[in-house]
């Protein structure tokens, strides 16, 4: 221990530390001061960024006593005195905070640069901020909202960005910030890392790091005797059930037999300190037999492949999904053209800024027991006391983890409860369970708290990814291009545990012809297991993937017609009285002609050309269209259950408290709840307080995925308060209550015919590219989007939505790729896994359509992952029209499309992690 | 777990470390901001040590200063500062470009050219600029001080003369472009994949009165496990005029000497050939033309 002295946000600090500190770690853990948050841990991400001596560094690998007798300043000190920091007023006004994790660092990054300019006197611009931002990610916002409030705060007259949309009514169409931003932009919103329990231990995890093996034995004695180790626990120590999983419970909670991938728990540690348990765990013994991996999900089929759950007669076939519409041969023979190409998608990273964590309660905890407070009135939380098992976490699914969690402990469900804290980032990664029956299981042999918290590379290595898919398809047109048939095949990698495997390959199967009107459609899609890191749920839940091979060959379709691209998707575009591929005639709510309108307008006023040279660069667009179902469908229940205190307040008019058990991971689902109840009870929104996710008082909304709680939870809300506002009416001095179960208009699964989906909200972009003829590097300079929504129910967070799908979009067209070799990852690190910074933010122009769906709250159905899903399409689009290269592999390669450059090659199928050529898909698959 | 190091020390004076680093005995290191060295340890990629020795704060080598015929960088010089001194950006653009694409902001605002030389990765970009400008470095040993030329310091990847468990490198310098003198730097990265640097390089001419070339270095990263001198490109450029054909002709000329391969999951052997045969002519005509700016 050494004494160290700062100065911290303006206040002398004096503690005794190791040496060995970074900053980062006295902040938040010796000072408690969790403001600043931690994302990588390898000055990558850059949200750890606080000033030292006015100065923005990464106090993730800043060395604390290299801060010695420095000043420093943290999102904790932005406010003086009560008062709002110009920044975080205009982070506010702006929606520049979405799930709120890497805002403390935004802010301080920003502040210096304020600072700085208001030094120089020299106005700040918005290439400026673009230099300063560069290497501080944000996962949420697409960049444009938070530099728009950087230059609002500069001083400048900077409005926020928002896209006309119907007139508002008392609550619902007003632009309002999520009601928990404030809390996001002064430090004080707390993520589950942030929460600190007396007497609490820390977890680890022993991870299989191989990607296929038998275990022989397993020697945990060394790391049990270890000094400050209070557990060590493998499979033989799971009292309940040895498995997890949403839709197929295959996934092994602690290995005992075989692992299946490099990310397999094989053993978890608790210990006093995070060190002591990696220590731990270097300590434990594990004899494997490695087995011959399955590394593709096309050869995972073949008669020879290695079986990855041995135990399955269908061996690596997960499912085989069909989707039959009319006559396909028919609709082939009467094609006048037929365009058939195959496609490939890479794996890819949410890269949620907020590392997973997880914190077990063990039932009958009393913080008092371990010189903690205990407050008899607190409900959660470090004061209180704890009946049940409990655990603590930022997850998508609450009731879903508790199920899980109940099962592994051998309890009732019943007996388990979750505590949604607030949730740094999801995108469909945090789905699964992680680290929650992991920390549950220990905190219950050891009696103590445990928290289990993933660094960056565990989380990397851990996860379910974005399924890596190769996708067969075969496109029949009329001359005139009417479309005839389509005929897709498509292979999804499953990786190594089922997770969402077969719904979200569903879902990419169901949407394989697109928006479009065809009347003849065969879609046959298999999902596969391997040993790769398993696939799961994905904004955009497969439609990403199979929207690229659609709208690709509708470019191709297009000009090998000599017709317009635009033309040709207007002519075959889902309209009312048309039916999808699965036989869904569509009745209402159809908005597709109009966002095709909309941005072609946009993109062709002024003196439009698809494409022209500008010195070594190239510049052209693209257009591409999508479409996204909004919940669950295909026969699935689709409830979620709310509960509304409402009451009459003298002062302020109606009030009212929400709870609702659906995560809040920055898409503003708060704002959007209590814009519904507002509504019904004729009140500000501002007046509606929303708790999320505590299952011991918050009822089941059911999982925040498929672009549904805005439509379910948002109806099951509006419904209760309708309840209460009747109930006001007629005794207005007494307290209101209602509890409101909403199940979403019934569906047909898929096969039968009929309503598979209640809604699908519909997308059309046009990208405009720059290409360097130099470097093959791409850049997208613009994106002009039109979304229908039904209802705009808060533009501002609407807008969050769009921009931030559109530029995660761009990942995955031109930098992501989470490469995998063997079963064995090489983005063991964020420093290899690009993801969109500010510098690759587009210029994003955004129409709302609002074409109502009769059912949806307000006529609102969902919009969380429809931006990204056309984006990829729209850039190869444009990147065709300035090259003549097709690409038909993503993410888009410099080094390989420079060299097709100048060997005048006319498609491109290679990217690098792939070298492999694209497999090929026979006629008879 | 064992921690990266046991102690942490940010002497005030070159004889303080020095002691320190006797002290240690081989089990101490030096670092300048620690940026690279500090993410790899996180990796755990480097042996723990019982003592870290961070060579920012000792008085006196936190300045940028101009003597003897000098530009001289103290090693507490953080990339940032280069990037906005304007000496470093009229008469040593090279360097002040090839600082301003290190990493981001945060990392420039803690990292140190001198960190950058120590650390003798094969293409830090820092390096390659100072590289192109014939730098030197000092360095200061319990024996003394001494000046070396920095391409002399590469032993291979990550690996220096400069005994960093022993000695400290303390300044830098380089003689600044004058008249009819001009430098440039480029660098190419490509996302995808590993994310990872294609090529950086750098350059400095002068021409005579009649707008010959009369003294050239090229300078270039990663060809090779240590930062290279392209003397054949240098040698075929000597006593010509600038030209497209004659930078050209450089380019083939490093490519005649080098052997690319390809790198799996960050170039092929033909894109990082390209990317030289693109970027070098380009940067030997802006500091060319840079050059014929300064007469």
């Amino acid at each position: 221990m050494s004494r160290l002295e700062l100065t911290l946000n303006g206040r002398p600090v004096s503690v005794d530390v190791p040496e060995t500190r970074y900053l980062s770690e006295v902040l938040r853990e010796d000072l408690g001061m969790t403001g600043t948050k931690v994302g990588c841990n390898e000055a990558e991400c850059g949200i750890c960024t606080v000033l030292v001596d006015g100065t923005p560094v990464n106090s993730c690998v800043y060395p604390a006593f290299k801060a010695h007798g420095a000043s420093i300043e943290t999102v904790e000190g932005l406010s003086a005195k009560g008062e709002l920091h110009a920044l975080q007023r205009a982070f506010l006004e702006h929606g520049a905070t979405q799930c709120g994790i890497c805002t403390p660092g935004m802010l301080m990054t920003a502040k210096a640069l304020l600072d700085e300019h208001a030094a120089s006197g020299e106005p700040l611009t918005e290439d400026g901020i673009r230099v300063a931002l560069k290497d501080t990610y944000c996962r949420c916002t697409g960049y444009q909202a938070i530099a728009r409030a950087i230059l609002q705060a500069a001083g400048q007259d900077v409005a926020p960005y928002l896209p006309a949309t119907a007139a508002a009514a008392q609550a619902i169409g007003r632009p309002a910030p999520n009601p928990n931003a404030l809390a996001k932009i002064t430090g004080a919103a707390r993520f589950t890392d942030d929460y600190v329990f007396p007497g609490m231990l820390y977890g680890c995890t022993l991870r299989a790091g191989i990607p296929h093996a038998r275990i022989r034995s397993i020697d945990s004695s060394a790391a049990r005797a270890l000094d400050g180790v209070h557990a060590v626990l493998t499979h033989e120590d799971v009292p309940g059930r040895n498995l997890h999983g949403l839709v197929t419970v295959d996934w092994p909670v602690l290995c005992g037999d075989k692992v299946r991938y490099v990310g397999d728990a094989v053993a978890i540690v608790a210990a006093d300190s995070a060190e002591t348990a990696a220590h731990a765990l270097d300590l434990i013994e594990v004899d494997y037999e490695e087995l011959p991996v399955v590394a593709d999900p096309v050869s995972a089929l073949d008669d020879d492949a290695p079986r990855v759950h041995e135990d399955r007669s269908e061996g690596n076939l997960l499912k085989h999904i069909k989707v039959r519409k009319g006559d396909v041969d028919a609709g082939f023979e009467n094609a006048e053209v037929v365009i058939d190409r195959t496609y490939r998608t890479p794996t890819t990273e949410h890269l949620f800024l907020e590392p997973e964590c997880s914190i077990g309660i063990p039932a009958g905890y009393n913080p008092a027991d371990f010189g903690g407070r205990l407050d008899v009135d607190a409900e959660r939380g470090e004061t209180a006391r704890h009946v049940k098992t409990t655990v603590y976490v930022g997850s998508q699914i609450p009731y879903a983890d508790r199920d899980q969690v109940a099962a592994s402990l051998g309890k009732a469900a019943g007996d388990v409860r979750i505590v949604a804290t607030l949730t740094g980032g999801g995108f469909g990664g945090k789905e699964d369970i992680a680290g929650q029956v992991h920390a549950a299981l220990l905190a219950e042999a050891c009696g103590r708290p445990v928290k289990i918290r993933y660094s960056r590379q565990e989380s990397l290595q851990v996860h379910p990814k974005r399924h890596a898919t190769v996708i067969r398809m075969r496109t029949g047109a009329k001359k005139d291009g009417t479309l005839t048939a389509v005929h897709a095949t498509l292979y999804g990698d499953g990786g190594a545990y089922a997770s969402l495997s077969e719904k979200v390959l569903t879902r990419a199967t169901t949407h394989a012809s697109g928006p479009y009107d065809v009347p003849n459609v065969r879609v046959d899609c298999y999902a596969t297991y391997t040993n790769n890191v398993p696939s799961g749920a994905f904004r955009g839940f497969g439609v990403t993937q199979s929207c690229f091979a659609v709208e690709s060959n509708m470019d191709l379709l297009a000009d090998a017609l000599g017709l317009d691209p635009v033309e040709l998707r207007r002519r075959n575009a889902l309209r009312v009285g048309a039916s999808t591929a699965t036989g869904q005639v569509l009745r209402e709510s159809t908005g597709l002609l109009e966002c095709i309108d909309r941005v072609d307008a946009e993109m062709r006023g002024g003196d439009f050309r698809w494409s022209w040279n500008e010195g070594p660069r190239r510049f052209a667009w693209g257009i591409a269209v999508g479409y996204k179902n909004t919940g669950l469908g295909g026969g699935a229940p689709d409830k979620a259950t709310a509960i509304v205190e409402a009451w009459e307040d003298a002062g302020r008019g109606r009030m009212a408290e929400v709870r609702i058990s659906s995560a809040e991971m920055g898409q503003g689902l708060p704002g959007v709840l209590a814009a519904c109840a507002a509504e019904e009870l004729g009140t500000a929104a501002e007046n509606i307080s929303v708790l999320l996710g505590d299952t011991d008082v918050c009822p089941d909304g059911g999982p925040t995925t498929a672009s549904r709680q805005s439509f379910v939870s948002g109806n099951a809300v509006r419904y209760a308060a309708e309840d209460c506002a009747r109930q006001l009416d007629v005794t207005p001095d007494k307290l209101a209550n209602a509890r409101f179960e909403y199940e979403a208009p019934a569906t047909q699964p898929l096969g039968t015919g009929g309503d598979m989906h209640v809604a699908f909200s519909y997308s059309a972009q046009a990208a405009l590219c720059e290409l360097d003829l130099r470097t093959g590097e791409v850049l997208v300079r613009k994106v002009v989007a039109a979304h229908d929504v039904g209802r705009a129910l808060n533009p501002l967070t609407l807008e969050g939505q769009v921009e931030g799908g559109i530029v995660m979009g761009i990942g995955m067209a031109l930098t992501e790729h989470y490469i995998q070799e063997d079963g064995q990852p090489w983005t063991t690190v964020l420093a290899r896994y690009k993801t969109p910074s500010i510098e690759h933010a587009p210029a994003i122009s955004s129409h709302i359509v609002e074409d109502p769906v009769a059912a949806g709250p307000f006529g609102a159905k969902g919009v969380g992952e429809l931006p990204s899903i056309p984006v990829a399409p729209a850039i190869t689009g444009a990147i065709r029209r300035a090259t003549g290269i097709h690409v038909r592999s993503l993410p888009v390669d410099q080094d390989e499309l420079l060299r097709a450059l100048g060997d005048s090659v006319g498609e491109l199928e290679l990217a690098w992690g792939d070298r492999e050529p694209i497999p090929v898909i026979g006629d008879d698959a | 777990m064992t921690h990266a190091w046991q102690h942490y020390h940010r002497p005030r004076s070159i004889d303080d470390a020095l002691d320190l680093l006797a002290h240690y005995d081989g089990n101490g290191r030096v670092i300048g901001g620690g940026t690279d060295f500090l993410v790899e340890t996180r990796r755990g990629l480097h042996r723990p040590q019982e003592a870290i020795v961070d060579a920012t704060g000792i008085e006196g080598l936190g300045e940028i200063a101009q003597s003897d015929g000098f530009l001289t960088i103290g090693c507490g010089v953080t990339h940032s500062r280069i990037i906005r001194h304007p000496l470093i950006r009229a008469h040593g653009a090279c360097l002040a470009e090839s600082c301003g694409v290190i990493g981001g902001p945060q990392v420039r605002n803690v990292g140190t050219l001198a960190g950058n030389v120590a650390h003798a990765l094969p293409a830090g970009d820092g390096t390659i600029g100072l590289l192109a400008l014939d730098g030197e470095a000092e360095v200061a040993s319990a024996e003394g001080t001494r000046w070396v030329p920095v391409r002399d310091t590469f032993v291979g990847p990550g690996r220096s003369v400069i005994d960093r468990h022993q000695e400290v490198l303390t300044r830098l310098r380089f003689r600044p472009t004058g008249d009819n003198e001009g430098s440039a730097h480029h660098r190419v990265m490509r996302p995808q994949g590993l994310c990872l640097p294609i090529v950086s390089l750098a350059a400095r001419l002068r021409l005579d009165a009649d707008g010959r070339i009369d003294s050239a270095t090229v300078s270039l990263g990663p060809v090779g496990p240590v930062p290279w001198v392209a003397e054949p490109a240098m040698q075929l450029i000597l006593g010509e005029s600038p030209s497209p054909e004659l930078f050209a002709a450089a380019a083939d000329a490093v490519l005649g000497e080098v052997s690319l391969r390809t790198s799996k999951y960050r170039a092929t052997s033909g894109y990082r050939q390209q990317m030289i045969r693109t970027w070098l002519p380009a940067i030997l005509g802006r500091a060319a033309s840079r050059a014929e700016g300064a007469r």
